[in-house]
């Protein structure tokens, strides 16, 4: 078959059970903005195949793969996909799974590589990846100098979203191993229950806390207002370190970046590293009881007090206005 | 066995971290230089293994300026038994391909059992160069790993993904990347500093690991367009006398947030 000339190949991150990934309405809403999304999806189910479409891929590529084998046989389907749809990029989402795919596939069709990417453009020379760097204080445009770019778009910074696609074209990939050398994967466990809350990346209210909150234990007031607002939880690295909460909460240089409406830091000091990962957010409450904390330079409200006394209060004052 | 650990040197995280406007390099001058602290936490997982492997030979690895020497010493201060330094003017602005196909090339010349790396840079925040390393190199990566145990033919460990953790192995050669779950790296002492003048550090540029920087050769990332976001002022600050907790309320709703 033929694909559209201004095809642009996404692939779908798919999660353990085969479901398409959080991710994937933002890679394919990108892609969207920029030419017609193709969308791969490997070793998935038809929920996935049902998910790429809804979130606009009007041609969707399937494929099997060895879920015990890591990675290689995710990029052997891509090469195969790329070889066909002959796009004018590929959007891979910024994951941990999605960057090790994206570095050997860059390396192996010789592709210009821009990673982290919170969106991307087309002028006449083709497609531009933006990004933001070193915390957010630069906005840096990156393109390739010929060829098709592989692009990593970082999860949770698009907002744009594209038109589902009712009667997609699904297509079955016949993929050639290329017998690199894998590493075998076991089971995937999950590093904590499900929840109700909403996912850290891409949340549009964040309630973090740090080491101030003083243990696990009372790490739960951070959860509780999360709760009250509707938010996400996230957290400081010493919290994380502490024990208080799973590393997945992390905020900032080398956790997760976050640029909600609302971020409330309970207990965080505001280092240089935690503020890189959350200074971009619309509006930063923060309390804290030491009124020099660097948090101070970068809140929209701040409160310098005791987040065991002031928190309880705020968590019963936003409850009594919902009655 | 032959491990090569890849340090990085990059701009400290707790100073002014700054890109020129005119050629969207990090700016040198701005602030002060530290070895990645997650390079130092891969050296320590070699190092680990060497206490108690003595046919293990660790060398640390970095592609930086010339003038990174003291940086390359301080990976053999704290315990690598070699260095080797890529410095090539050449290589100033080297994007993610010409940075991979640098450094695959030197380990292997090198000829490395197992590569150790961290899982994200500071600065760059690529976390691809492991797996284009194993792409270059034909071995097995297994990155993320919050765990790691390493034999005489294989490694293994946790490997953290975006829906959980998973137990991973692969046989040698191998290339793994480690996340800072993993213990930070021992201090050099003076017995180390002293020791890391004589350790062999063996400086090579590209004509020596016959790779081109030809723009024409093969694809590169460019920078097109950069700008400087103005920092963010402070708003509001109240002390706590009681209210403060109603205060905040009115903030969220005058502003929408609830
Ligand atoms: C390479 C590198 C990467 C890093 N990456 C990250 C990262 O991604 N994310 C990150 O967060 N950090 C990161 N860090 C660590 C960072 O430097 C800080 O150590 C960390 O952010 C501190 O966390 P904290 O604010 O919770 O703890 P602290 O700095 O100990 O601050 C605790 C705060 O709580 C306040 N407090 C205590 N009790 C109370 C109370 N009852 N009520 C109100 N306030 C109270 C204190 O006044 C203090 O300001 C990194 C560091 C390095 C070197
Ligand atoms: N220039 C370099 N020299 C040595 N090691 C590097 C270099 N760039 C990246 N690495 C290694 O690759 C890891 C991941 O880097 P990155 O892909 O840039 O986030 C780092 O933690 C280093 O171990």
């Amino acid at each position: 078959m033929s694909y559209p000339e201004n095809s642009i190949l996404v692939l779908v991150d798919v999660d353990p059970s085969g479901a398409a990934a959080g991710s994937t309405a933002a890679l394919i809403g990108a892609a969207s903005t920029v030419g017609t999304p193709v969308a791969l999806v490997v070793g998935g189910s038809q929920a996935a195949v049902d998910a790429a479409a809804a979130a606009g891929a009007s041609v969707v590529l399937t494929a099997d793969a060895d879920a015990t084998a890591l990675t290689v046989p995710i990029v052997d389907a891509l090469q195969a996909a790329a070889a066909r749809v002959r796009s004018d990029a590929v959007l891979i989402s910024n994951s941990i799974t999605g960057r090790d795919v994206a570095g050997r596939f860059a390396v192996r069709t010789k592709s210009a590589l821009c990673v982290d990417a919170i969106g991307v453009s087309r002028d006449d020379e083709g497609i531009i990846a933006h990004h933001s760097v070193y915390g957010g204080s630069y906005l840096v445009d990156a393109a390739p100098t010929f060829g098709t770019p592989v692009i990593t778009v970082r999860q949770g910074a698009v907002d744009a979203r594209g038109e589902a696609v009712g009667s997609p074209v699904v297509e079955a990939l016949e993929v050639t191993p290329s017998g690199a050398p894998a590493a075998t994967a076991g089971p995937v466990e999950a590093v904590e229950v499900a929840s109700s809350r909403p996912e850290l990346r891409g949340a549009t209210r964040v309630v973090a806390g740090g080491r101030g909150l003083a243990s696990k234990e009372k790490f739960v007031l951070v959860e509780q207002l999360a709760d009250a607002l509707g938010a996400a939880v996230g957290a400081s690295r010493a919290a994380v370190d502490a024990g208080y909460i799973p590393q997945s909460h992390q905020v900032g240089q080398t956790g997760v970046s976050v640029s909600p409406q609302l971020y409330v830091a309970l207990g965080i000091s505001g280092a240089i590293q935690h503020r890189a990962g959350m200074q971009t957010s619309k509006t930063i409450v923060a309390i804290n009881k030491d009124a020099d904390a660097p948090i101070f330079e970068v809140a929209d409200f701040g409160i310098v007090g005791d987040v065991f006394s002031v928190v309880p209060q705020l968590i019963a004052a936003l409850e009594a206005r919902k009655k | 066995m032959k491990i090569f650990v890849l340090v990085k040197e990059v701009p400290d995280t707790y100073g002014d971290r700054k890109l020129s406007l005119e050629t969207g390099l990090a700016d040198r001058s701005a602030g002060d230089v530290v070895l990645d602290e997650i390079t130092e936490r891969a050296l320590e997982v070699a190092l680990s293994y060497a206490d108690k492997n003595s046919d293990a030979e660790v060398t640390a690895l970095t592609m930086a300026p010339a003038s990174s020497t003291a940086s390359v010493r301080r990976a053999l201060a704290i315990g690598a038994a070699s260095a080797v330094h890529i410095a090539d003017e050449q290589l100033v602005g080297a994007d993610l391909g010409l940075t991979a196909e640098v450094l695959a090339a030197a380990i292997r010349r090198g000829g490395a059992d197992l590569v150790i790396t961290g899982n994200l840079s500071t600065d760059g925040s690529g976390g691809v160069i492991p797996a284009m390393l194993a792409e270059h190199l034909g071995y097995a990566q297994a990155t993320a790993l919050s765990t790691v145990e390493i034999t005489a033919d294989s490694v293994s460990g946790t490997r953290a993904t975006d829906a959980g953790s998973q137990p991973v192995s692969a046989p040698l050669p191998a290339v793994i990347s480690i996340t800072e779950a993993l213990p930070d790296a021992r201090f050099p002492n003076f017995k180390g500093i002293m020791a890391a003048k004589k350790k062999p550090l063996e400086v090579l540029s590209l004509a020596d690991l016959d790779v081109s920087a030809d723009p024409a050769a093969a694809p590169r990332s460019i920078m097109t367009a950069i700008s400087e976001k103005p920092p963010r002022a402070a708003g509001v600050k109240i002390v706590d006398e009681g209210d403060a907790a109603d205060q905040l309320v009115d903030f969220l709703v005058q502003n929408r947030l609830v």
